[in-house]
């Protein structure tokens, strides 16, 4: 991306040679600053993120990764075990939604959909992205929560009832409202990130597969989704890390519960939820700390995650310059 | 003969998994734009019918029962406050961040800039939000400079994407040309090159405000302990638009509910009519640019 082209550079050493500019010296050091104070703000928050967890670590050790409990009474235990879970159950849970859905809808946007409807339906796609978080989750109790108490949930529940994950009473807090949630969160995101990637792949290729008297859909499974396959696989993480990252909706629609269970009608809750409803209590600095323990799996996780997709992402945007 | 009508039952068979796949992607695209409908629709119903001037003129009144003027004046300067000093923090840090990683820094460096830019845009809100508290807040209580601050993190990393999309779209026979006239490397930079990129920091700013204006997370570690009075001093905890709508979307009380509907109304649609004015504003500089996509 650094375009200091040669002649560029010949001629910045040319005039070094000439008169010496302060000004470009001062420019320099002061954007050189602002850069490293972005890169250095990622190692500062890591940092002081776990210095925060000290107390909690020093406390439980690892022993609080598998602990199922949160007692910040007299005994002052905590756990994050049961939050790890029901950040697994709903963030797997929505991405196994939004998945195929996001697919679905870059595949219409780039191969299906009239050329003057792309543009209106893509911009309306990612509005979704816009929607603060917490009117997601203020529509989410007040409009999807009793929708999915009264309707979604018995119907479930007698359709599927045998498995577990459908037993249990019918509630507006759960894992299922936040699962919807987040994926109405991350479908966005998944998909036009995945719509790049189909812009990308390359007109020849799809040509050839449609002369050889493929049908639309064969093309697209025998061209397009194996082109991009890993660029796929980078949106899904990207999109994983979204939900697991995201709180304040979940929050809100999750119900708050420390308990391992396969009902998704029951509430539960996940690290980011567990850490945002936790605003107003913390007291000890046990607990603080216990908090910041939480704040510090997730960070973990959400830098595992988006490196690992930017990897995928740079290699891919390498082979084809489309995508950025 | 048997062979052919057996051709044609595939193709047949063919396309109808075709059809079916198409009938599917076309469904999905539809869903979304449909859920989105039924949110705008539903928060433009019932805040619509809640709202009035005195949301934006009268702070909470603390009995909801009594059938006092009640609005949330506070959490609209408090937002205003909070947006407008993350807003000036990050500008600065961005755009300078985005001149050296596109003007200054060699290939290697700009790749690891870059990424780290784009792993800190991936750091949930929530944990930049535990950050600032264990940054700030444990030391010097929570304020409305803190909350700013911890927005400002997050806006860093998209208005500097923004800025070096764009300032990477400049020609380099700009740069040359000012050069070979005998400018100096810096009044290139900052007169000849970053003029040309005003528009994308523009609209990469807006972008980054209609996104944090409706962040909580960050704010509940850092500006959430407040009052009902108004206040403007960025050294005091304010109150905010998204957190009082969390706030109320928890109580059991209907009259808290349709304010937080009526807040939930004016913060979609500033941040959307700010979203869609940026994105429209990106598209026709792009095209300017000579970019078609």
């Amino acid at each position: 991306m650094a375009t200091t082209s040669p002649s560029l550079a010949r001629a910045a050493e040319l005039r070094r040679r000439g008169r010496f500019h302060p000004g470009d010296a001062a420019l320099h050091g002061v954007t050189l600053v602002a850069a490293l104070g972005a890169v250095a703000l990622l190692a500062l928050i890591a940092w002081k993120v776990v210095d925060q967890a000290r107390p909690a670590m020093h406390r439980f050790g690892l022993h609080f990764l598998v602990s199922n409990t949160w007692d910040p009474g007299i005994h002052q235990v905590f756990g994050a075990a049961a939050f790890i879970f029901g950040t697994a159950v709903t963030s797997l849970g929505a991405l196994l939604i939004a998945g195929p859905l996001s697919i679905a809808i870059a595949l219409f946007l780039t191969e299906l959909a009239p050329r003057w409807l792309r543009g209106p339906i893509g911009t309306l796609v990612e509005m979704l992205a816009a929607v603060p978080s917490v009117v997601v989750g203020l529509w989410g109790i007040l409009v999807m929560g009793p929708f999915v108490a009264n309707h979604l949930e018995p119907w479930l529940k007698h359709t599927f009832g045998f498995l577990p994950l459908f037993g249990g009473d019918p509630s507006i807090f759960g894992l299922l409202p936040a699962i919807l949630v987040l994926t109405i969160m991350i479908t966005p995101i998944v998909s036009s990130v995945s719509r790049e990637l189909f812009l990308g792949v390359p007109q020849d290729l799809k040509e050839g597969a449609l002369a050889l008297g493929t049908t639309r859909w064969e093309m697209i499974r025998g061209v397009v989704l194996p082109y991009a396959r890993s660029g796929i696989a980078a949106a899904l993480i990207l999109g994983l890390g979204r939900a697991v990252g995201e709180a304040i909706a979940v929050t809100q629609v999750i119900g708050g519960n420390v308990a391992i269970h396969w009902s998704l009608f029951r509430p539960g809750d996940t690290l980011a939820s567990r850490i945002a409803s936790q605003y107003q209590g913390a007291t000890t600095k046990l607990q603080v700390g216990s908090i910041a323990y939480l704040a510090t799996i997730l960070l973990v996780f959400s830098l595992l995650a988006n490196v690992a997709a930017q990897a995928i992402v740079r290699k891919v945007a390498r082979r084809q310059p489309v995508i950025r | 003969m048997s062979a052919l009508s057996a051709n044609t039952d595939g193709l047949r068979r063919r396309r109808a998994v075709n059809r079916l796949m198409e009938a599917i992607a076309t469904a999905a695209a539809f869903a979304a734009v449909v859920v989105l409908g039924i949110m705008v629709v539903s928060v433009a119903r019932r805040g619509g019918a809640a709202i009035d001037l005195n949301l934006f003129t009268k702070t909470p009144h603390p009995f909801s029962f009594t059938n006092q003027p009640s609005g949330l004046a506070n959490a609209f300067v408090g937002t205003a406050v909070i947006v407008g000093i993350a807003t000036a923090m990050a500008v600065p840090v961005g755009v300078l961040s985005a001149i050296y990683l596109n003007e200054f820094a060699r290939a290697r460096v700009a790749f690891l800039i870059a990424l780290a830019l784009d792993v800190l845009n991936g750091v949930p809100a929530i944990v930049v939000g535990i950050f600032v508290f264990a940054l700030i807040v444990v030391h010097h209580g929570q304020s409305a400079l803190a909350g700013s601050f911890a927005l400002s993190i997050l806006m860093i990393p998209l208005i500097a994407r923004a800025t070096q999309e764009v300032l990477a779209l400049v020609p380099q026979a700009t740069r040359e040309g000012s050069l070979a006239l005998g400018v100096s490397r810096w009044r290139t930079t900052l007169g000849v090159v970053l003029p040309q990129t005003i528009g994308a920091i523009v609209t990469g700013t807006t972008l980054a405000v209609a996104r944090v204006a409706g962040e909580t997370a960050p704010l509940l570690f850092t500006s959430s302990i407040v009052g009902d009075r108004l206040q403007w001093n960025p050294h005091l905890a304010l109150a905010s638009v998204p957190l009082k709508i969390f706030e109320y979307s928890e109580s059991p009380d209907p009259a808290d509910h349709a304010r937080a509907w009526a807040a939930a109304l004016v913060l979609i649609s500033f941040v959307l009519v700010a979203s869609i004015t940026a994105r429209a504003l990106a598209a026709r500089s792009r095209r300017r640019m000579g970019l078609h996509r």
